[in-house]
């Protein structure tokens, strides 16, 4: 049965287009307010053309009455305030038969890429009616036209719109919020859409939950680590975790400095974590390639830092502002030497809070850098989500007794980590130092030395107890889904509808990219027969990884396709009963 | 020269808050103008000084040599107007794309009219400074005052400012020439400038008025590489 | 060059590819490009013989917009690769170009060291004293004060004085431009052009859309009070002591560029056994 017959259902997918400060981003932003104030859940994904101002923009939404974690196979709405240069966007905006168009007749027919579907249309005169609310905006109109199509409920609509003119300074209020009542009003004239089976969740303005995006979530999260700096040069798609630390972090004692470049940037960090304050830089391939000399002193020197790498589209300048899970090759293998270092990476934009908060506390606890792959889809993805509870890790840093004597920075231990004294500690001075060295911390080139601390390095990240959070792992059956971060919601979802269709299969999402963890993926793997290896790069890099470190049971698939498109469940669901008939 | 004045100034532009409000926080519908830019300002009277400097570079000897320089004022303001059409195309907004490449067909209509009138088989090369009333030609549009949300009356604003000072250029020319064939010239570009002129102020009784939201975009500027 | 066939000579409109810019309406850029074009024209070079090389900013994106060789990197490193090609290919033009944020802060350490070196390059940095690209943000010649998401309240630093630095560090041709004198800015490139060793042009581009109080420096520059010096310690006190607005060359030096002699040796690899022969 094709799911775009079904009358009700479980999630609505909408699009708002247009271009030239038509206002689609705002709008749908707006929308996603409303949802959330209705109960709902749901989330907007951006899209926009190279232009800095006037391109062509698509806010990409998906609502829902239970969580949502990625964008669903096909659109439902699409709703062009214009048509403008959208037919670029005909990749990223899968339409079918069961789609709507709606679109101003006065300004241009719809795109015949989404004619050519089969998508129906109906005109709405946006500019008009605009026009004949004197003060208002097109993008209102399309605000309240989206919210009356899927039933968000008008007293939402009005009281977010008023709240959000108000912080505007009040102006035009009357005029917009009878524009989105006309808009409301409207979508009762066009063809009708699948409306929201069940009830929502909430009720409306009850029950606290987040409206957040995955950089803000990872800023808060390093913050509820305990960081308490970061330096960082701007870099998109991971600016906006620096946005919102720049005023954050003053606010509770901390400060972000904006450095000359990545090279000063990661210095700065690992110089301020050196002096006992918990550090992070965040910023993407480009800069993670740029850091990647200096991760290798904070590895040799022992010194904590937290690497916010928001992943995009690779290699080099790359696709600056679309998603990619392509560095795991470099946050696995990219720096010279012996270099242990641990890779965490967050599986949903809510994740991205304690993803990094666990990042932090592994960084201070093992004393060692800590990459956070994150990518574009969740740094710049605005989802409504539960109050990420905070996870309780925050840690102490070893340090020296004050009573230590003939202190030892690097001594040998039975856990590998050694107490790490804090320039002001008296009578343990040290030097930090990126040139292998005795325990003491001065300079050797003594192949014991040498072993010992880079046996006492590797030994501290492998034996350290990473708990539970390691992975996640859901489901049962011979088959077995493995992957990692945003891909995560595309293979839950096309589990689940795996699941209904009586096909039984197990997930395993690693949180825990690095150090491998061969016993525990063994333990979550056992009696899998078939190994689906998911993933969004072009070369496979996790399923190599996986491969290389890992004796995976049964027989093992890699599926895979670079960015900049997203993992789609149908195509995840596609895989796993094709392959399950065999 | 005016080193020692011009510190006393200290002019640096005062660094005040700019696009950074409306980029604030996206969701908040704000009626604050991104402030991009005040409406397109040709319209006003240029301040500058060493504007009238470059008018004095053009006592022209001949006849042909004035209208070589005609020749070249034309052909590049057909250019740039030719280049805000592509700019204004590339930002989605094809009404003003389509006025300013009618404007560039004009100018370059004016440039063909000289080459046919002096029987010139190929562009003449015009090595003297024509600049004025600012540091470009003086049909030459200022692109700084383009706007990605602009609308056709403010390209015509701009098209008349510069048609104005094409004739007051001309009418300058005619003025000091010292060469009965250059005044002529002069004479008759000025009349032709001046026809323009009447032909765009016509051309914006027609055009609406702008709202005064016009510049007003919802969203934040989008970032990249 | 011994051809023998005399080219006709070429136009800026030659220089121009026909792919568009994505650059703001209204930004200065736009002009900047087509001051190089018109300097290319000028000295009547041929789009094939030049390479345009860039780091990342909007400013950077200039090399495909010229029909000439480009290269577009990666942040911070333009200085770098350009060097590394001229040096390589004497025989090339080599213009570089970069915006404040790329030349000044990513590539600062670069930039010094391309002053001191004097490569044969023309180093054409768009100062617009923001990052375009990314945003706005402060970039190291924003004013202290200027508030930004990323320095709330401004940052409190001091500016960067890049022509002062130019100076101190050895490049052997300094010069400021404005965009908005597209003319009289292609004059100053080709002038750079010409000058052997490594020309640095700080050409103030208006952001329009993070700067939009930039719009005002057409009122505030004075092209050409200044007359070119030979002395670098006079055109150092006279950029220290100005406002920022002057426009012109303000140095012209003697240094010798430095260029190792490549495609001079006509030795085999073969001929080096010897060496090794018992
Ligand atoms: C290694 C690296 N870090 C950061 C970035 C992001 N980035 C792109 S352009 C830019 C700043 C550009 O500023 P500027 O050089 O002044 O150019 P403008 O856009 O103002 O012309 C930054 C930080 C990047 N591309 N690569
Ligand atoms: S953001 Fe600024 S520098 Fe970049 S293209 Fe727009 S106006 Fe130019
Ligand atoms: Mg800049």
């Amino acid at each position: 049965m094709s799911r775009a017959k079904e009358k009700d259902k479980a999630s609505i997918s909408l699009v708002l287009t247009g271009s030239g400060g038509a206002g689609v981003m705002t709008a749908g932003n707006l929308l996603l307010e409303v949802a959330a104030q209705a109960g709902w859940y749901g989330l907007m994904v951006r899209s926009s053309g190279p232009q800095i101002r006037g391109g062509e923009a698509a806010a990409l939404l998906r609502l829902a009455h239970a969580p949502v974690e990625c964008l669903d196979d096909r659109f439902d709405v699409l709703i062009g305030i214009d048509w403008q240069n959208i037919h670029r966007f005909a990749d990223e905006i899968p339409l079918d038969g069961a789609s709507l168009m709606i679109g101003d007749p006065d300004q241009s027919e719809p795109p015949e890429v989404f004619v050519k579907r089969g998508a129906r249309y109906a005109p709405l005169p946006f500019k008009q009616m605009a026009k004949a609310i004197p003060g208002s905006w097109p993008n209102m109109i399309a605000l309240g036209l989206a919210a009356g199509l899927v039933g968000l409920p008008a007293d939402s609509v009005k009281s977010v719109l008023q709240n959000s003119l108000k912080k505007g300074g009040g102006e035009k209020m009357a005029a917009n919020l009878a524009a989105a009542e006309a808009g409301y009003a409207f979508a009762a004239n066009v063809p009708a859409v699948p409306r929201l089976s069940g009830r929502a969740a909430h009720r409306a303005g009850r029950d606290a939950r987040w409206l957040i995006t995955g950089n803000q979530a990872a800023g808060h999260g390093a913050v509820r680590g305990g960081v308490r700096f970061c330096a960082a040069y701007p870099i998109t798609p991971a600016t906006e975790v620096l946005e919102w630390l720049a005023p954050a972090l003053p606010k509770i004692g901390g400060a972000l400095v904006q450095a000359e470049d990545e090279l000063a940037s990661i210095n700065m960090i690992i110089g301020a974590s050196y002096g006992g304050v918990p550090s992070v830089t965040a910023t993407a391939g480009p800069g993670l390639s740029l850091m990647t000399e200096a991760i290798g002193l904070a590895v040799a020197a022992e010194v904590p830092i937290v690497v916010i790498d928001v992943m995009r589209g690779g290699p080099s300048t790359g696709i600056p502002a679309k998603s990619e899970q392509s560095d795991v090759n470099i946050a696995l293998n990219g720096l010279h030497g012996d270099a242990p270092r641990i890779v965490v990476a967050p599986n949903s934009i809510a994740d991205c809070v304690a993803a990094t908060q666990w990042a932090v506390y592994l960084a201070e606890a093992t004393q060692s850098p800590a990459i956070v792959l994150s990518d574009q889809y969740f740094g710049q993805t605005r989802a409504v989500v539960d109050p990420p509870a905070d996870i309780g890790l925050i840690t102490e840093r070893l340090k020296p007794s004050a009573t230590a004597e003939a202190y030892k920075r690097y001594a040998i231990t039975e856990s590998g980590i050694s107490p790490m004294a804090i320039p002001g500690m008296p009578g343990t001075a040290y030097t930090a130092d990126g040139l292998e060295h005795n325990e003491r911390g001065l300079p050797s080139s003594q192949s014991g030395d040498h072993i010992r601390q880079l046996d006492k390095r590797a030994k501290k990240l492998a034996q350290f107890d990473y708990g539970a959070r390691w992975a996640d792992i859901e489901g049962e059956g011979e088959l077995a889904v493995v992957t990692f971060g945003s891909c995560t919601g595309a293979a839950r979802e096309a589990l689940a509808r795996a699941a209904a269709e009586g096909i039984k299969a197990r997930l395993l999402s690693l949180r825990l990219l690095s150090p491998a963890q061969p016993e525990r993926v063994a333990a979550a793997l056992a009696g899998a027969k078939q190994v689906l290896v998911v993933e969004q790069n072009h070369t496979g890099q996790l399923y190599r990884y996986l491969r290389a470190e890992y004796d995976l049971p049964g027989e093992v698939k890699s599926f895979r396709h670079p960015g900049p498109l997203p993992m789609r469940p149908g195509e995840i669901h596609q895989q796993i009963t094709a392959w399950s008939r065999l | 020269m005016s080193t020692k004045q011009s510190t006393k100034r200290n002019a640096k532009v005062s660094s005040k808050k700019s696009a950074r409000k409306s980029t604030k926080k996206s969701t908040r519908v704000s009626t604050r103008k991104t402030k991009a830019a005040a409406a397109p300002k040709s319209a006003r009277a240029p301040k500058r000084t060493a504007a009238k400097a470059a008018t004095k570079a053009m006592p022209v000897a001949s006849a042909s040599e004035f209208m070589a320089h005609a020749y070249a004022m034309e052909a590049e303001a057909a250019e740039r107007y030719a280049e805000f059409a592509d700019s204004m195309e590339m930002h989605n907004n094809h009404e003003v794309a389509e006025l300013f490449r009618k404007l560039s067909r004009i100018e370059q209509r004016h440039a063909d009219q000289i080459l046919e009138q002096m029987g010139w088989k190929q562009s003449p090369v015009s090595s003297a400074d024509y600049r004025w009333e600012g540091t470009e030609g003086p049909e030459t549009a200022d692109p700084t005052e383009l706007h990605y949300l602009m609308q056709p009356y403010h390209a015509l604003q701009i098209a008349l400012h510069n048609e104005k000072r094409a004739r007051d250029f001309f009418a300058h020319l005619a003025k000091v020439a010292t060469n009965g064939g250059v005044r002529k010239g002069a004479l008759e570009m000025r009349e032709e400038e001046a026809e323009h002129v009447r032909l765009i102020e016509e051309w914006l009784k027609r055009t609406p008025v702008p709202g005064s939201n016009w510049e007003t975009d919802q969203d934040p500027p989008v970032l990249s590489d | 060059m011994n051809s023998t066939v005399a080219a006709a000579p070429i136009t800026a409109q030659a220089f121009k590819s026909d792919y568009k810019p994505i650059w703001c309406p209204g930004c200065g850029d736009y002009s900047v490009l087509s001051s190089f074009t018109k300097a290319f024209a000028k000295l009547d070079l041929r789009p094939e013989s030049v390479a345009v090389v860039s780091g990342i900013g909007c400013s950077s994106r200039i090399p495909a917009y010229t029909n000439c060789y480009g290269f577009h990197g990666v942040h911070g490193r333009s200085l770098a690769a350009a060097s590394g090609l001229k040096l390589a290919r004497p025989d090339l033009t080599v213009v570089v170009a970069s915006g404040d944020g790329d030349g000044y802060s990513i590539g600062g350490n670069h930039f010094l060291h391309a002053c001191r070196r004097n490569v044969d390059l023309t180093y054409v940095v768009m100062d617009n004293h923001v990052y375009g690209m990314t945003k706005g943000q402060p970039s190291p010649t924003t004013e202290p004060d200027w508030d930004s998401k990323l320095s709330p309240g401004g940052t409190g630093l001091r500016t960067f004085n890049p022509l002062v630095i130019a100076l101190a560090a050895g490049a052997n041709f300094v010069a400021r431009a404005f965009s908005g004198d597209p003319n009289g800015t292609a004059d100053i490139i080709a002038d750079a052009i010409r000058t052997p060793g490594f020309s640095f042009v700080e050409i103030l581009s208006p952001c329009v859309t993070f700067r939009p109080e930039q719009r005002e420096w057409k009122q505030l520059v004075r092209p050409g009070p200044v007359t070119t010096t030979d002395d670098a310690a006079r055109a150092a006190r006279r950029i220290m002591t100005d406002d920022g607005f002057n426009i012109g060359v303000l140095y012209k030096g003697q240094r010798k560029p430095y260029q190792p002699p490549v495609g001079k040796g006509k030795k085999r690899p073969s001929d080096l056994e010897a060496e090794f022969a018992i």
